[in-house]
């Protein structure tokens, strides 16, 4: 029962990070620029998503389902305001089913078409000029390779960029402080 | 509380003869002068449109002063900003009037980076007999005065014109979401995400910050600033709303940057509604100090409410906007409706407060009876003259016969614009490119 809910849970999640990401991505092309005020929304709720993705992919990783490392980073929480974790669902409890993670098509053909993008705009550490700030503080189980990225597609292509990688946890490893565009 | 509703659709594409909605024709602000007289409407295209009431005639008592169209002016243009590869939208994002001083008119409109001064003026007289040019303007020639006359002035067909007499530019990184005017006459503020900067009306080559939230990193950013208001008496106080769900009072006396409140209202998160959604529905779109300055009013995605200056800990009172949205979240989401900003409204009593909602509905509320009432704003579901009849919303269950139900709500009919006259029940309200006018019945 609880396993479904948070299967559930996670499917939501997921889609939801996925409508956010396609959103944020939307922006960029709108009439006006960037707007600070919804990039800051949809990075909120990017992050919930990514949080209630993340608690029920540590109780699989717990069960044993397997699950893999992703390849860039992702943000951190450090710095930010501690918000109390959304906790819409009971955590899926210790010995839940195994649940492969199912990438969503959507999400999957979205990054497709992302790919040559990304490869073109990575680039090894190159300084921004842009106000860049001290790097996120990335939890354990992600490596700490950054992707850098050409400067003013540095926060776009970021969030793009982890959906290159293999199913399962790209959507979890969005740069979501990185989607605040700094002017 | 019925109404007489005076509907009639106004058109503001009057070049052009369509039917269809455009997009440069959808209203993005409405706003009564301060003697209600006069009814601004900015649109997405840049034009301000300006309405006046027309004066009752002791003929038809019954028929009350309607507003027709007064001057129509465009006052921003899109402009192109090459340092960032940006378009600079020429939507009208507020607009402001000035009380009236003199036989012209002021009103403050603002796009996202540029608030402009606008004198609205009459002209009905224009001198006639020069000595040196004739009445089509062409040069006489010298040669043939003979004699020298004083031009008079004559009457002409009244011409209303409307002249940009400040520029205000070049202060606001981010993009301008509310302009407010001092009490003192002298001053305003304008907002934009992160910063508050306050000017003064004569002069336009600087302005003064008064409040910076921009952090010094910005990926620690947690909040944007979405509305700031001056206290409507005293001078030296304004408030500015957060994307987090609160209000800061400031106090200009304090210091000369108000980075520190001297009032914070927030209401704590009830834990048990908490959802993905609960940081974008906690965010403010609108606030509005009351015409007494003793309250504060605020509008979230599914609320609104009033707030006394002296408690800060939680409001005085809640009120339910469109609660039945509140399961639909997601769906909302996904279509972007949840980011949708509606403003809320005073009457000038401060008894009854307004907004809007979607379907082209809006709602009032009794602060006194507590009763409220949704209305519709369509031509379809009302004809002139007639009164308003309450809509209802059916939530589940059996539907009645009058009601609609949640799913057949048209979420791309929503009102996110409305103003009170301050004296009378009149209230405009902007349905996409439709502007309504409705009166209080009279007698």
């Amino acid at each position: 029962m609880s396993a479904t809910t948070a299967m559930e849970v996670n499917v939501e999640a997921r889609r939801i990070l996925a409508v956010s990401i396609s959103k944020l991505y939307a922006s960029r092309t709108q009439r006006g620029g960037l707007r600070l005020h919804r990039s800051l929304l949809l990075s909120l709720v990017m992050r919930s998503a990514r949080d209630i993705y993340h608690s029920s992919r540590e109780s699989e990783v717990l069960t044993g389902a397997p699950s893999e490392e992703p390849m860039d980073t992702s943000s951190s929480q450090g710095e930010q305001t501690p918000q109390p974790e959304p906790q819409p669902e009971p955590q899926p409890i210790l010995n839940s089913a195994e649940v492969t993670p199912e990438e969503p098509e959507n999400t999957e053909d979205e990054c497709e078409g992302e790919i040559t993008e990304d490869k073109e705009n990575l680039s090894p550490s190159r300084q921004s000029r842009k106000r860049r700030g001290k790097a996120s503080a990335a939890p354990d189980f992600l490596p700490s390779k950054r992707a850098r990225l050409e400067h003013g597609e540095e926060r776009y292509a970021a969030a793009l960029g982890s959906c290159r990688v293999g199913a399962g946890e790209s959507l979890t490893t969005l740069s979501l402080n990185r989607v605040i565009p700094a002017f | 509380m019925e109404e007489e509703s005076d509907t009639r659709k106004i058109n503001n594409s009057f070049l052009r003869d369509h039917n269809y909605a455009t997009e440069a024709d959808i209203i993005s602000t409405v706003e009564f002068n301060s003697s209600g007289e006069l009814l601004a409407t900015g649109d997405k295209g840049g034009r301000v449109v300006v309405f006046q009431r027309e004066q009752e005639s002791k003929s038809q008592p019954q028929r009350r002063g309607e507003y027709n169209v007064y001057s129509t002016f465009q006052s921003h243009e899109p402009e192109f900003d090459y340092l960032k590869s940006l378009e600079i939208e020429e939507k009208i994002n507020k607009i402001k009037w000035l009380p009236q001083q003199n036989a012209a008119y002021f009103l403050l409109s603002t796009n996202d980076k540029t608030v402009k001064l606008w004198k609205i003026s009459e002209r009905d007289k224009r001198p006639e007999g020069y000595n040196l040019k004739d009445e089509d303007g062409r040069i006489r020639d010298p040669s043939t005065i003979t004699s020298l006359r004083v031009p008079v002035l004559q009457p002409m067909d009244l011409m209303v014109e409307a002249t940009a007499r400040r520029v205000f530019s070049n202060a606001h990184t981010y993009h301008i979401n509310s302009i407010s005017v001092n009490s003192d006459l002298q001053t305003f503020i304008s907002t934009d995400d992160l910063r508050v900067n306050l000017w003064n009306l004569e002069i336009t080559d600087r302005s003064f910050n008064i409040v910076d939230i921009k952090p010094a990193n910005m990926e620690d950013l947690t909040e944007v600033i979405t509305s700031a208001e001056f206290h409507p008496q005293q001078c030296h106080t304004f408030a500015y709303s957060s994307s987090k769900g609160s209000i800061r009072l400031c106090d200009m006396r304090q210091a000369a940057l108000c980075d520190r409140h001297c009032k914070y209202f927030e209401e704590p998160e009830d834990p048990s509604t908490r959802s993905f959604f609960s940081e974008i529905i906690s965010s403010i779109s609108d606030v509005k100090f009351s015409h007494n300055g003793r309250y504060l009013m605020t509008r979230d995605y599914l609320t609104v409410k009033v707030w006394d200056l002296q408690m800060e800990n939680r409001p005085l009172e809640t009120y339910q906007v469109h609660d039945y949205l509140r399961g639909k979240l997601c769906s909302l989401y996904e279509n972007d409706c949840i980011f949708d900003k509606f403003e809320c409204v005073w009457n000038g009593s401060d008894s009854v407060i307004m907004t809007g909602s979607y379907n082209n509905f809006f709602r009032m509320f009794d602060r006194n009876t507590k009763r409220d009432v949704t209305l519709e704003a369509s031509r379809e579901n009302s004809k002139p003259r007639a009164i308003l009849k309450p809509r209802k919303v059916c939530v589940g269950g059996k539907r009645r016969k009058d009601e609609i139900s949640v799913d057949s709500l048209d979420f791309s009919k929503k009102i996110l614009h409305t103003t009170w006259h301050p004296h009378e029940n009149i209230i405009a309200v902007a349905a996409t490119n439709n502007l309504y006018i409705f009166q209080d019945k009279v007698n």
